[in-house]
């Protein structure tokens, strides 16, 4: 079983990929000495842009998400941000989690604010700002709620707020819409996509969906599992200048979706 | 409500909890409380009333015997040399409890000492030693201080060092991505997310001083509100020897209450109702 490897600034040159914002350089990660979670990870985010990282279970795409946060530290390898090599966690990228992550004691409001008080921004000016994103992903109304009066859309939504809140250049979603259902997610997903008609972000986007990547994505990143790297990079290239919806209706989103498949396939049998 | 500019559209308010709701059933918790009290005084003055034993006295005698003691002044005289020891030994349990357990679930590196030394006084029969503390400190309020800390300390360190720890990982890893200061992180994050732990601990050792107190005023120093009982029991005015232990009790959970409220106030707003 050999995975075809593409070397992803060669892939890239296929579509009309903007300068990257975010180059991961030989990414290798190792567990207690032993377990090889990643192993020569290339890739190249454009500014911009949404690049997904797909893959199976147990591929690392969480992984090599957490090293792009700055909240893991590769064995080997270097992630740079406009050409600035990483360390730790910094303001020019947020975090949007699978879990949410939301205070269960503060409001909306303060969670949405966190990342500036955190920054040490001024009560008023963090609240105004909080206000903003709170308004911007729907949720103008509900900033006086506890995440508990909250649906699992509506906390996501209150996540992705307290992201855009600090206004970082890349936004990392790691599964963001995995914990909501179908229903919701197709919504969230389609929110998404207008939200970044505005709102001139790079995202990294961690998903196990192959329609959520086909979706949303304008790069999507196979993972292959061990080795754990990027095997493969698809741009979709999908006519999204009209409505959200349409999208999912075009023939070039169902092929695609059938040929990632067909190419993923071989490691979950 | 949500702003024209606004590009995500409101889900359709799937609000789980209404305001409503909730208070309702706060009070509906109150009314079910008052009646188990009314229960368990049913009961016991039902039990008195058969007259099983002379030394078990019906609620409505206790209670006359209560509002007796108070007006003459015993409770007064008993109070006035038991609650100085109580409320220094009560502030040594809850500041150092605390401190002490905070401090090593931050730090870690002085865990392998204490946690072992805390489970041990926890788990110890306390009442055996408190005895001797009279060796060390003769009969005076210092050994009444001692015993307090000794039941009461090491829950309140132990439950504040488990709640620290339960931090749960992925909001330490949500404050770490948005780079705060760790001390914004104890602040914001894990204190609060503690506190429920912490308080836990907190009602625990507080209920453990109040032991203290009573068992070192029926042990070694026979002053206080421990006297009032022992020497009721004495002379069999057994009313009397529970409207003491009544008042102790009536006492610690007013203390607990009070508590209750300040962990609401000060951490857990959302449980505000």
């Amino acid at each position: 079983m050999s995975v075809a490897t593409a070397n992803p600034t060669a892939a890239a040159g296929a579509g009309e990929a903007a300068e990257p914002i975010l180059r991961v350089r030989d990414v290798g990660v190792v567990y207690s000495g032993s377990t090889v979670a990643l192993d020569g990870a290339d890739l190249d985010v454009p500014e911009g842009q949404l690049t997904a990282l797909l893959g199976p279970s147990g591929c690392g795409k969480t992984t090599l998400l957490k090293i792009i946060a700055g909240l893991l530290e590769p064995s080997s390898g270097s992630v740079t941000v406009r050409g600035r090599e990483i360390e730790g966690p910094g303001p020019d990228r947020a975090l949007v989690f699978q879990d949410f992550a939301l205070l269960p004691w503060a409001t909306v409001l303060d969670n949405v604010a966190f990342g500036l008080r955190a920054r040490g921004v001024a009560r008023k000016e963090r609240e105004e700002t909080a206000q903003h994103y709170i308004n911007e992903v729907g949720l103008g109304g509900f900033e006086a709620r506890y995440p508990h009066e909250l649906s699992g859309g509506m906390r996501q939504r209150a996540g992705l707020a307290r992201a855009l809140a600090v206004n970082a250049d890349v936004l990392l979603m790691d599964e963001p819409f995995s914990a909501v259902d179908e229903q919701m997610r197709r919504k969230l997903q389609e929110d998404l996509l207008d939200l970044l008609k505005i709102e001139n972000k790079t995202v990294v986007f961690v998903t196990h969906s192959i329609e959520e990547a086909v979706y949303l994505a304008d790069q999507v990143a196979i993972l292959s599992r061990r080795p754990g790297r990027v095997a493969k990079i698809i741009r979709p290239d999908l006519d999204r200048s009209g409505d959200v919806d349409a999208i999912r209706r075009l023939p070039s989103y169902v092929e695609l979706v059938d040929e990632i498949w067909a190419s993923l396939k071989h490691y979950v049998e | 409500m949500s702003d024209p500019t606004s590009a995500m559209t409101s889900s359709g308010g799937a609000v789980v909890t209404g305001e409503a709701e909730v208070s309702s059933s706060s009070r509906s918790t109150f009314l079910w409380r008052l009646a188990s009290f009314a229960l368990a005084f049913g009961l016991w003055e039902l039990v008195g009333r058969i007259e099983i034993s002379l030394a078990f006295p019906p609620a409505s005698a206790v209670m006359r015997a209560f509002f007796e003691m108070t007006a003459s002044g015993e409770f007064f005289a008993s109070y006035a040399d038991s609650l100085p020891p109580l409320l220094v030994g009560l502030f040594i349990t809850i500041v150092g409890g605390v401190s002490i357990g905070v401090a090593v679930g931050l730090a870690r590196t002085a865990e392998w000492f204490f946690v072992p030394v805390l489970v041990i006084f926890q788990t110890a029969p306390v009442s055996a030693i408190i005895p001797l503390l009279t060796y060390v400190y003769g009969i005076d309020d210092r050994s009444k201080i001692v015993a307090i800390v000794i039941l009461g300390l090491p829950l309140v360190a132990l439950n504040s060092y488990k709640g620290i720890q339960a931090t749960s990982p992925s909001l330490l890893a949500m404050a770490r991505s948005f780079m705060t200061s760790r001390l914004d992180t104890i602040r914001l994050v894990i204190l609060p997310s503690a506190s429920e732990m912490i308080f836990a601990g907190l009602r625990l050792g507080v209920s453990g001083a109040f032991i203290g107190i009573v068992l070192a005023e029926l042990l070694i120093t026979p002053t206080g509100i421990g006297d009032l009982i022992t020497y009721n029991r004495s002379i069999a005015r057994y009313d009397k020897m529970f409207a003491a232990i009544v008042s102790i009790l009536a006492l610690a959970a007013v203390t607990l209450g009070l508590m209750q409220s300040l962990e609401t106030r000060l951490f857990r707003t959302e449980k505000r109702t």
